[in-house]
């Protein structure tokens, strides 16, 4: 039952990194790359339409965490208290430099909400991944000080960084050197999953440019994922440890592994959306692989005092999580047919769509 | 530890009113937009189409203000109310889940399509988009209001050994007798308040001599479901939701209605006064004896427990502010209304939009609502203090154990002042909009 909804979790985190993903990475290029208005507004725009219906994504993680993983959520939502709330403060930026730009005609108004829509994506981005670099790397559970437990075994509190920045300290705060790469593998990689949004959903002048753009991209983004797993391994020694003993899970780095190395050959693609194929399997694989090799746990613990939070000691009982299943399964399939009937009325380039006014 | 959780609450409290100004528009909007697209396909005049598409303008601004704002309250029942979160999780995760997955899908999906579709889909599929998106923000509000209701008066839920509060039967969440009434209550609420927002907006069009066809169509609508919805709020949705605080927290029902001292034979009603928290009185108390038993008992003589009933750790932490909440909100529905009746005899005897006076009163009239949606919640929210889950798990137990009261007021100044400048914008663009009016079509 537990493993039920950590798949239905993961899914849907999953989903909400691949849709609400393609916002952000198209933030970034807008940021960087976009200098003509046209440009500018029909890139603002393959955003401003979908934005709102993916971010529902992320609060549907968030409410099926609170009902099967309560412990998790109340823990983990406490403890990364500070960059969660910037998250919250960056996700307003993002959508109201959205939905502003068009209100009024003048330049300087739209320059202000470009600016606020391409750094919060950004910076969103970035955070997002340091989320994932905290996960995988683990923290002081218990806020453990001179080997006893300040807080109950399952709490803690995270400052924004540590004076050492170090993944290897004792009380590692949310930033440091490895969580950072790990935010710039999440920047880069959502910059070419937008770069893709953009070539796919829209005719800009900068379409062709991109392509380009998403090579050098690709070869930063395989070094800095080769480098990452060299300090993984070294912070954890284990991490690794699951796909030696279920080879089957091997699938999840794999997927990985297609995006990364099929995005080489993306001017040689015969169809956009088979780019923007690769990049969406770069995000599954990079999610589910860091998800597999920490499975059952949800979060490691840097001390030997608490025991790490795994699906099995933060979920809620077996009831609940039955009940749910009835619910959610009918839940996924409406979203399902939700989601087939917008993309199927909203599908097609954006610059040729017919809006009615 | 009293500050965190003076911080905490003072967080919950600020977000959420900021917040609720946008759904209790959205929720109520919906219903007149599908009223006024659905008029539009039976009968086919223009006026009714541009009517649901200015609307749905004003609903999209809100829509988006009520997204950016809610995420944070999902949010800070894991940043900020970790210990309530991790005890009730199995319980009130379920609705709150259940929000996410059938309101909010549905109505982020549809609205796209309701904004950007008209032409793509033609007339009757737009019209059932339109429907879509009324029926996912109501499902919004029973999700939620189920989530309070069980908070205010739990149920189907088993406690274990550590404190945990185990779901035990599911669907006692939605047949809890707290929720019926609180949702109808509720979503009438709201359309009092869209009610007024659209014959406001009509007062305004008539009163500048401009767009005033519209003026008129929005006037004559507003008025119609302000009167039908101000009178159902009151009774019998008010009236039943009045009679459960009796019933289920008769501590929080003395606070609200400011009896000190029990009365034998049978509580007055109070008008007017200000609690004494010193002498345990009202000052310049107005107040009419029995009423009160007979609104709640029927029964003239009933004796209703005064707070001298109770003990002090029972009652509400906050008596004046429970007390002028529930003040300020039954006193505003009076005047609403007075109000929509007032103006419905005259728009029969089809003289409302001659009648200056009236129409400045509706044209003013539009912020009150939101104020007596806004302390009809603080009267529930205040009267379930000094519990979270009512009875059985205070608020002070409820708060993050990790969460310091600097890093909770260092977020709090950042909310305010990010609230003030989405305050700010919100209102440059409704005023925008509603300046520039609904456009006649040009094709």
């Amino acid at each position: 039952m537990e493993l039920f909804w950590y798949l239905a979790i993961a899914i849907v985190l999953t989903m909400f990194f691949i849709l609400d993903g393609y916002d952000f990475g198209t933030g970034i290029i807008h940021l960087f790359f976009a200098k003509e208005e046209k440009d500018k507004e029909v890139i603002t725009k393959s955003a401003g339409l979908f934005w709102d219906s993916n971010e529902v994504w992320l609060v549907a993680a968030g409410g099926m965490l609170f009902m099967a993983f309560p412990t998790f959520y109340a823990s983990v939502f406490s403890g990364f208290y500070l960059p969660l709330i910037l998250v919250l403060w960056l996700i307003i930026f993002r959508a109201i430099g959205l939905e502003l730009r068009g209100q009024f005609k003048f330049q300087m108004w739209k320059d202000i909400w470009d600016a606020s829509f391409g750094v919060s994506s950004l910076l969103l981005a970035l955070f997002f991944g340091i989320a994932l670099g905290n996960i995988v790397r683990g923290v002081n559970l218990g806020g453990v000080e001179k080997g006893e437990s300040v807080y109950e075994g399952h709490y803690f509190f995270l400052p924004l960084w540590d004076s050492s920045f170090s993944p290897l300290s004792k009380t590692p705060g949310v930033i440091d050197w490895f969580t950072i790469v790990i935010g710039i593998i999440s920047v880069v990689t959502l910059a070419i999953h937008g770069a893709n949004w953009i070539i796919l959903k829209t005719n800009s002048s900068i379409n062709k440019k991109l392509k380009g753009v998403i090579l050098k991209l690709n070869i930063v983004l395989a070094t800095l994922t080769i480098f990452s797993l060299i300090v993984w391994k070294i912070i954890n020694p284990n991490s690794f440890d699951n796909f030696i003993d279920k080879p089957y899970l091997l699938v999840f780095p794999i997927i990985y592994l297609t995006g990364l190395i099929g995005l080489f050959f993306v001017k040689k693609l015969k169809k956009d959306i088979y780019s923007f194929a690769l990049s969406c399997l770069l995000i599954i694989g990079g999610i589910t692989s860091s998800l597999a090799s920490l499975f059952p746990i949800l979060l490691p613990s840097v001390n030997t005092v608490n025991e790490p939070l795994t699906i099995y000691n933060t979920a809620a009982p077996e009831y609940g999580l039955s009940v749910a299943i009835n619910w959610g399964i009918i839940g996924f399939i409406l979203l399902f047919v939700y989601m087939i009937i917008q993309k199927r009325l909203m599908g097609g380039k954006i610059d040729t769509m017919d809006y009615g006014h | 530890m009293e500050d965190m959780l003076f911080y905490d609450r003072l967080q919950f409290a600020f977000t959420i009113t900021f917040h609720y100004i946008f759904p209790q528009l959205t929720m109520g909007l919906s219903l007149l937009i599908v009223f006024f697209k659905g008029k539009y396909l039976r009968n086919n005049i223009e006026k009714y189409n541009d009517a649901a598409k200015f609307f749905m303008k004003i609903f999209a601004i809100n829509f988006t203000m009520g997204v950016v704002t809610g995420i944070p309250m999902e949010f800070q029942f894991g940043t900020n109310w970790a210990k309530f979160s991790e005890l009730t999780g199995s319980v009130i995760g379920q609705t709150l889940a259940m929000e996410g997955m059938f309101s909010f899908f549905l109505e982020s999906s549809f609205l796209a399509l309701f904004i950007f579709g008209e032409k793509l889909m033609g007339q009757k599929l737009h019209f059932l988009t339109g429907f879509l998106v009324f029926l996912g923000s109501w499902a919004s509000g029973w999700f939620i209001l189920a989530t309070n209701a069980w908070m205010q008066h739990p149920v189907g839920y088993e406690i274990l050994d550590n404190g945990k509060f185990v779901l035990e039967n599911f669907s006692a969440l939605f047949s809890n007798p707290w929720l019926i009434p609180a949702f109808l209550h509720n979503q009438l609420a709201s359309v009092v308040t869209s009610s007024f927002v659209v014959a406001s907006i009509g007062a305004f069009y008539v009163l500048r001599n401009k767009q005033t066809e519209y003026g008129k169509l929005f006037l004559k609508t507003g008025v119609i479901f302000g009167l039908v919805s101000s009178l159902l709020v009151a009774f019998p949705t008010g009236d039943w939701n009045a009679k459960n605080v009796a019933k289920y927290q008769p501590a929080s029902f003395a606070a609200m209605e400011g009896i000190f001292e029990t009365e034998v034979a049978g509580a007055e009603i109070v008008l007017i006064g200000q609690p004494n928290m010193v002498e345990k009185k009202l000052d310049n108390k107005i107040a009419v004896p029995n009423i009160l038993s007979f609104l709640t008992y029927q029964e003239w003589d009933r004796q209703i427990p005064g707070m001298d009933h109770f003990k002090k750790e029972e009652l509400p932490d906050n008596i004046p502010a429970l007390y002028y909440s529930y003040h300020i909100m039954v006193g505003l529905g009076t005047i609403f209304i007075g109000v929509m009746f007032l103006s419905a005899f005259f728009l029969w005897r089809k003289k409302l939009y001659n009648i200056k006076p009236l129409l400045w009163t509706i044209m003013f009239l539009v912020p009150f609502p939101y104020i007596a949606n806004l302390t009809g919640w603080y009267t529930a929210e205040l009267g379930r203090q000094p519990y979270l889950v009512y009875g059985l798990l205070r608020t002070a137990d409820g708060i993050s154990p990790t969460v310091s009261s600097g890093n909770t007021l260092f977020t709090l100044l950042g909310f305010v002042a990010l609230y003030m400048l989405l305050g700010l914008l919100f209102l440059v663009l409704v005023g925008k909009t509603i300046n520039e009016g609904p456009k006649p079509q040009t094709h």
